[in-house]
């Protein structure tokens, strides 16, 4: 029988009350007393010399209190990139200056060139039209082939080249690899892109920037999934304003998807105004700035090549990837198509050899940066399709191709540098397909044959990796940060609990799953038990919510945190009792005497904490409070088998997805429906970069994609009704709650089988043969390819 | 959006009025505001048509065609013509949202006469009549391509007639982004021949496949188009669908609108 509480209760979201009632407190609803709006003048060109910045027709206007240029930013830092990375050659990456407005040169469509602070929006956009803007147009670099070409103009003057790193991953494994594929009695190579995608969360960002002259306070109110680390980035790097003296908040966010892990222009400039003028400072992104100022995510182009040996068994794969990092490196960007791209490689398969190049191109677009996955769906899909590609070559099943290729010993030492501690990929592979009713393929194909359509089937495997850790491990690869978490366990007079997390919650469910662990762990009603998180100010540290690592990372600072109180609640009891600490029990919310009648309520300890009348104070301090921080040993690997159907119309090239199955294995879960959301949504995004969403530029840097008139999204009836099941379970091994994370798994693990599924529709039963086809699967694509 | 005057005239007299007086017609404005919010006109003032009744409505004239008035929404010819007209009445439920069907207006969308709206298509399908404030214009006279029409300035639309043919289907194939038609296609069977007009796909904005129309005529079937094509050199090549496959659409959806309207 299901529980109603605790660790596998499906509670219900306590904050979709507020945010289904209107009640929530976002970004923009915060307007302080006093505040002026901001307008940024943004470059309607991709690549320019920018000589003169003529403002001064606007400084008069109505309303108009001040205008900034990059001029007024000498002082200040440019925006920082948060992961240095090592080339093949032991050279480290070339990292340009990212000004928080263009200095000199406009490198992309979009960029701030400079900002109009006034009364009101209007005013700032009335002023932003008389600024005069002086400068030469220059070719623009969009192509990333082209880009890396001698004589290729240069999106950055004081860089060698357009090249941003050539990085070999494991430099040392190459040779091998190289022969490998040499030797091997097949051979399958693909060439594909990953589309460039726009995040689009339903909030827009927001920046409110103040400063308080008594105290000499700077409080930023920002829409960021990671409050602290916006304040490590942007103190230390850019304003230089002491972590003292700088507060962020991020109050509720609506969706971020990765595009609101980084730090941006906007927030520094919010910031900075607010104390230049000594008034809060407002900016709300409208969605035409979003297209072109959120970092954008994905944007690779890859050669992969799987070989195999006589029996197929997989023996090598190499690949080659041109990653877009747009204009500038945006915070984590250096890191998406490296280390969080090339580590997971082998996916659940033991190849013994695998060597990925990586070149990260500069280009006069939008910076590139993570978005849901961030490099892990990048791995799943080439290695997904390719697998895929040599089934269809082979002539085998392209399951059990899979299956043949499994990794089915634990731990596993992948030849991509990462353990895979936990993991079954043969029993998801089975669970999928039992709940996909495999099976029953052939009789659905024939029903839409009937109709004149085409099915198709399409499966692949996934593995990720998340709670990226440990923080020594990270640091030498190069990351410029820890990748620990914090909570404090704040047990108040009564009993209640306040739980100070480091990671923050936007669209995850934490304010209702974080208390079911330590309602579990204490033994107390959930509602007793709240979340605090998204502000500086309130909780101890954090490093955000950001690669599926809230729980693993956070809930296990907040599991060490609750075990440090219980320890010394338990101390407290034995004195209330008299008895030895040793004999204390706690279950159900009453400490007990082993073997004894006498018990105490929580209530009773935690009150005797705070009021110690009757308490040890010479050996324990009064209050009941501690704060753990936790740093993981390992990555988590989550995996999952998903499976696609789809009905195509050969006449339009029209596909309907029919059918999408998705057995995952997220080790030990919480909340059995915040899960199934999470890949809910997942999965929509993964059809959504599948089917709909591509990003543009034209050869000038124009952004033809920069609206929903020619983006498009993923709505209801694009999607099927999912069936996700995560009943196999193999906890990971080394957090407190062997959990694994489930928050990307959806994004990762579906576009493959959306794609290997429409080409399997095509191949199967249309008489022609399609090898390939570049998402996303428009109709007019999928129209062409079959011609 | 930039500042702007706004009058709500109450008849159509004063409406008309009001734009020779230099105001610009707002009827819907499902198209227009979002213009007005991205700074891409500044008319300096609005005419707004919704309060003027006499633009509003359905009714049949002595000829028996179903008079629309041109401030009616298409939520509302949607649920009047289902039983009169359920061809016209079905492209009309099919437009944008439901925010859009309760805002935007017949004579918006052919005064506007956007090349990927559905309205240009049932209207010239139709040989519809569209009724100005000073004469009367056949449809087959009033588009003039892309974003353009047969309207003078300060002319607005008062109403459109449309002739009841036997039968009619409106077959659309969206744009995945702004679910405009990419392709479009009605189709209207009268007793002295039928009628094509496709929306969407051409550079030109809506027009007749007379090719279509005139094998139609004699055999009202699917397998009359066997063979037609539409010439691809005029379609609109874009992020969505290049001129070929625009072309092969149009064939596509004229024969499922007329296996729809048999």
């Amino acid at each position: 029988m299901p529980k109603d509480s605790g660790i596998g209760a499906s509670s219900k979201r306590r904050e979709d009350v507020r945010f289904l009632t209107g009640a929530g407190n976002y970004t923009d609803d915060i307007n302080i007393h006093g505040q002026l709006h901001v307008h940024f003048l943004r470059a309607d060109v991709a690549h320019a010399t920018l000589n003169g910045v003529d403002t001064s027709a606007a400084e008069g206007m109505p309303g108009v209190h001040r205008i900034f240029t990059a001029a007024d930013f000498a002082a200040v830092g440019g925006l920082p990139c948060g992961w240095l990375i090592t080339d093949r050659h032991g050279q480290p990456m070339q990292e340009p200056k990212h000004p928080i407005l263009a200095e000199g040169k406009i490198r992309h469509v979009g960029e701030p060139v400079a900002a109009v602070v006034a009364d009101t929006l209007a005013q700032a956009r009335d002023a932003a039209e008389a600024i005069v803007l002086d400068y030469d147009v220059l070719p623009a670099v969009i192509d990333m082939k082209a880009a890396l070409q001698d004589g290729a103009g240069r999106v950055h003057d004081d860089l060698t080249s357009n090249l941003c790193y050539d990085w070999g991953f494991v430099e040392d494994n190459k040779q091998a690899v190289d022969d490998a594929i040499k030797g091997a009695a097949h051979v399958t190579t693909l060439e594909l892109v990953n589309n460039r995608l726009v995040a689009n969360p339903m909030e827009p960002r927001v920046a409110v920037g103040e400063y308080n002259r008594s105290d000499d306070m700077h409080t930023l109110h920002t829409t960021s999934q990671n409050p602290h680390v916006i304040r490590l980035l942007m103190g230390a790097f850019v304003l230089g304003i002491p972590e003292h003296k700088l507060r962020v908040v991020a109050p509720d966010v609506g969706g971020g998807f990765g595009t609101k892990i980084f730090h941006y222009a906007e927030e520094a400039f919010c910031t900075f105004a607010a104390k230049a003028l000594n008034r809060p400072v407002k900016w709300t992104s409208t969605r035409s700035e979003a297209f072109m100022s959120d970092a954008h995510g994905r944007d690779h182009v890859t050669k992969i090549e799987l070989a195999l040996d006589a029996d197929n068994n997989f023996v090598a794969v190499r690949t080659e990837t041109l990653a877009n990092m747009g204009a500038y490196l945006s915070t984590f960007a250096s890191s998406v198509p490296t280390w969080l791209h090339g580590t997971l490689m082998a996916g659940n398969y033991k190849t013994p050899h695998i060597y990925v190049n990586v070149k990260a191109v500069f280009t006069n677009t939008v910076p590139v940066d993570a978005y849901r996955g961030a490099g892990r769906p990048e791995a799943t899909f080439q290695l997904e399709r390719v697998i895929d590609k040599a089934a269809r070559e082979l002539g085998v099943d392209p399951i059990k191709l899979r299956r043949q290729n499994f990794i089915t010993e634990f731990p596993y030492a992948t030849p991509v540098a990462v353990e895979y501690d936990t993991g079954d990929y043969v029993a998801t592979m089975d669970k999928l397909e039992e709940i996909a009713d495999l099976a029953g393929f052939a009789a659905r194909r024939k029903e839409s044959e009937a109709k004149g359509k085409l099915r198709g089937l399409g499966v692949n495997c996934y593995i990720e990796a998340c709670g990226i850790a440990p923080s020594n491990l990270v640091g030498q690869l190069g990351a410029r940060a820890g990748l620990y978490d914090a909570a404090t366990v704040r047990v108040n007079a009564t009993g209640s609990i306040s739980v100070m997390v480091g990671a923050h919650s936007h669209g995850q469910g934490h304010e209702t799953s974080f208390p079911q662990v330590i309602s579990e762990m204490i033994g107390i009603p959930e509602d007793q038990i709240d979340i605090v998180h998204g502000d500086t100010s309130k909780i101890p540290f954090g490093m955000g919510t950001y690669g599926s690592r809230s729980l693993a990372v956070c809930g296990s600072a907040m599991v060490r945190a609750a075990e440090k109180v219980i320890n010394k609640a338990k101390k407290i009891a034995a004195h209330l009792m008299e008895a030895s600490e040793g004999d204390i029990e706690l279950k159900n919310g009453r400490f007990s005497v082993a073997g004894t009648d006498k018990s105490v309520a929580w209530g009773d300890v935690t009150l005797a904490a705070y009021v110690p009348h009757n308490y040890p104070l010479t050996d324990i301090e009064p209050g009941l409070e501690e704060t753990a921080f936790y740093d993981p040993a390992n990555f988590t690997y989550p995996s999952g088998a998903y499976a696609c159907e789809v009905e195509l119309d050969p006449e339009t090239g029209h596909v309907k997805i029919e059918r999408f199955s998705a057995a995952d294995d997220f080790g030990n879960i919480i909340n059995p429906m915040i899960v199934s959301g999470q890949v809910h949504g997942g999965i929509a995004q993964g059809i959504g970069q599948a089917m709909l969403e591509g990003c543009v530029y034209d050869a000038d840097g124009q952004l033809l994609s920069a609206s929903y008139m020619d983006y498009a999204m993923p709505r209801a009836e694009d999607v099927p009704f999912y069936t996700v099941d995560h009943s196999c379970q193999t906890p990971c091994t080394h957090n407190p709650l062997g959990v694994k994370g489930c928050g990307e798994a959806g994004a990762i693990g579906s576009p493959p089988s959306v794609v290997n599924a429409v080409l399997d529709a095509i191949n199967s039963g249309s008489g022609k043969k399609v090898a390939h086809i570049d998402m996303p699967l428009t109709p007019a694509r999928v129209w062409a390819a079959m011609q | 959006m930039y500042a702007f005057e706004i009058e709500r005239p109450t008849t159509l007299q004063d409406a008309v009025a009001a734009i020779a007086g230099g105001g610009q017609a707002l009827s819907g404005g499902q198209t227009l505001i979002p213009t007005l919010k991205a700074r891409l006109a500044d008319p300096g003032k609005l005419v707004s048509l919704h309060g003027v009744a006499e633009l509003k409505g359905v009714c049949t004239d002595d000829d028996g065609r179903i008079c629309i008035g041109a401030a009616t929404t298409h939520a509302t010819v949607a649920r009047e013509l289902a039983g009169s007209y359920p061809g016209l009445a079905s492209l009309a439920a099919r437009i944008g949202d439901p925010a859009v069907r309760n805002r935007g207006t017949i004579g918006g969308s052919l005064a506007n006469n956007d090349p990927s709206a559905c309205y240009p298509a049932g209207a010239l399908a139709s040989g519809a009549t569209i009724v100005t404030n000073t004469r009367e214009i056949a449809a087959d006279d009033y588009f003039h391509g892309m974003f353009a029409t047969a309207l003078e300035e300060d002319e607005i639309i008062t109403e459109v007639k449309f002739p009841v043919p036997r039968a009619a289907a409106y077959e659309k194939f969206i744009q995945p982004a702004s679910r405009f038609p990419l392709v479009a296609v009605f189709v209207a069977k009268f007793d002295d021949g039928v009628r094509v007009a496709i929306t969407g796909a051409s550079e030109t904005g809506v027009f007749r496949w007379t090719e279509a129309e005139a094998a139609l005529s004699s055999d009202f079937s699917a397998g009359a188009l066997d063979g037609l094509r539409v010439d691809p050199d005029h379609m609109i090549a874009d992020l969505h669908g290049d001129k070929a496959y625009r072309a092969h659409l149009c064939a596509v959806m004229t024969k499922r609108a007329v296996t729809a309207a048999a």
